[in-house]
């Protein structure tokens, strides 16, 4: 039965992206929901992805240096695992983790209350397309910021990590350099970029989804929501380890 | 013209609409009226579209709307309107965007004339001050006739309205109705209500289909309602209190006048 389920939303799933990937109608409304899309999803998230990113960046380099840190552990070892752990984990996955509470969530309830209220059946009514019209400028709108909050989120960990030494006195800050750019291979932020590229889709596609199928009244709207960051999330952790895999 | 012919729709097994075969005329307000649970909105929803009818053809000025191509239905939807129970205006976007927005979508005009052409919507509904406000900051009655606005933005063929007078007072559904019956007659649409409303009913309704249990059970004009002898209509429309104390007075008003043309 479950695996039954299973499939009938994995179906719906498909022919919504199947409505939702078409040529806009217009294309001068597209755009201007595209820049919406690119400045609720993604602009606004930059503060969040910042913040964490600072902090996360600068309690990895304390981690290693008070706690992991002994004598046969070169010094430069903290500013190394600081970069690569903010470049190869952090930055996609754990950031498009937690986006997808936030973004996910703003997509799922907002198309919900559409739904809901009859904005959508309003769309539909005037001849217009409405999942391409709704979905697929969230959808790209996400996918074109993801790369630059993986950058945000990158550089702010490493200011993060300096701040470790200029503030907290931790270590010095030429360790932490001379660890930042050991043995330091290029690809590993592309891979970070790639894979976040691919949990953006998920996040405002399956978010998309839920919120665009809903049926009933604000308590579905709450559900919808849940079910779009749960299931988002499952999705980023299943296609990380694939695709980490694949990408390594 | 809009003509259903053998509408059916089942639900889980639950048959909400059992056949229903009728003709909405142009220029005129047709009414669907009904208990809640008697298939109204299943009925409206399979006119526009919004849902498939089991079985049965619904036929635009004889096109049968189920047998359209892509192209042909989104054709045929930019020439409806509709009103939703809740009006539906988008609720991120000015009144003026709302109705400028089916413009926006479709129409080739400059952004002056589509400004203008909203604008002078807006004039239509008593609106024209209310064009830089949001939805959430216009009254009940107010967000109604926005909506209508937005409706009859692309000067369509064939206006519905859901339950366009719920949650209003009695003063604001008179203009309400009122409007829709002007817009009908002045556009030459074919306009379909869903309604529980019996002002609207005696208002606006020249065309009324009675719906019971999703079969048509009666069809006539409101001159002819009131003297209809359909037992399950006159429990619809005679349901109140009130309504059963009137008709009870105009009958015993009405008495006097039959005894004296019996006696004459």
């Amino acid at each position: 039965m479950i695996i039954y389920k299973w499939i009938t939303a994995l179906g719906r799933y498909l022919l919504l992206m199947g409505r939702t990937f078409q040529k806009p109608e217009r294309m001068r409304m597209f755009m201007k929901r595209y820049y919406a899309e690119i400045q609720q999803l993604g602009i606004d998230s930059i503060g969040i992805v910042l913040l964490i990113s600072l902090f996360i960046g600068a309690v990895i380099c304390i981690q290693f240096k008070v706690n992991i840190q002994s004598a046969w552990m070169p010094k430069w070892v903290p500013g190394y695992a600081t970069r690569e752990i903010m470049l190869l984990e952090f930055s996609s996955s754990i950031m498009c983790l937690i986006l997808s509470g936030k973004v996910g969530s703003n997509i799922a309830s907002e198309l919900g209350t559409m739904r809901v209220t009859q904005q959508i059946d309003a769309l539909d009514i005037m001849g217009i397309n409405s999942a391409n019209y709704l979905i697929l400028p969230k959808i790209l709108g996400l996918v074109t910021m993801i790369p630059l909050l993986v950058i945000f989120s990158v550089s702010a960990g490493i200011v993060g990590a300096y701040a470790t030494a200029y503030v907290g006195h931790i270590g010095t800050a030429s360790e932490l350099t001379l660890g930042m750019q050991y043995d330091f291979h290029q690809w590993f932020f592309w891979m970070g970029v790639i894979k976040a590229m691919v949990f953006a889709f998920i996040i405002a596609s399956v978010s998309s989804y839920y919120g665009y199928n809903v049926k009933g009244g604000a308590v579905e709207v709450g559900k919808a929501s849940t079910n779009a960051v749960v299931s988002s999330s499952i999705l980023i952790l299943f296609s990380d380890t694939f695709l980490t895999q694949l990408l390594s | 013209m809009i003509e259903l012919i053998n509408i059916q729709k089942s639900f889980d097994g639950r048959q909400v609409l059992k056949g229903i075969s009728t003709t909405f005329d142009n220029g005129k307000t047709n009414l669907i009226i009904g208990r809640s649970g008697s298939g109204k909105t299943v009925l409206m929803s399979c006119i526009v579209g919004l849902m498939k009818p089991d079985t049965g053809r619904v036929l635009y000025d004889g096109d049968d709307f189920l047998q359209m191509t892509k192209r042909e239905t989104v054709m045929l939807r930019r020439r409806m309107g509709m009103l939703f129970q809740g009006s539906a205006l988008f609720d991120s976007m000015t009144v003026l965007d709302n109705v400028m927005f089916p413009l926006d979508m479709f129409s080739n005009d400059s952004y002056r004339q589509r400004r203008q052409r909203a604008m002078d919507c807006l004039d239509r509904v008593g609106l024209a001050d209310a064009a830089a406000k949001l939805p959430e900051e216009l009254s009940g009655g107010m967000q109604k006739r926005a909506a209508i606005a937005r409706a009859i933005s692309m000067s369509p063929k064939y206006l519905f309205c859901d339950e366009p007078n719920s949650g209003l007072d009695p003063k604001t559904s008179l203009v309400i109705d009122k409007l829709i019956h002007e817009l009908t007659v002045e556009h030459n649409m074919t306009t379909i209500i869903n309604t529980h409303d019996m002002n609207s009913v005696m208002g606006i309704g020249e065309n009324i289909i009675f719906l019971y249990h999703g079969v048509r059970e009666w069809q006539g004009s409101k001159d002819e309602i009131m003297t209809s002898d359909n037992q399950r209509l006159n429990d619809f429309i005679f349901a109140s209190d009130f309504s059963k104390r009137l008709r009870q007075a105009n009958e015993e008003a009405a008495a006097p006048d039959i005894k004296a043309d019996a006696h004459d």
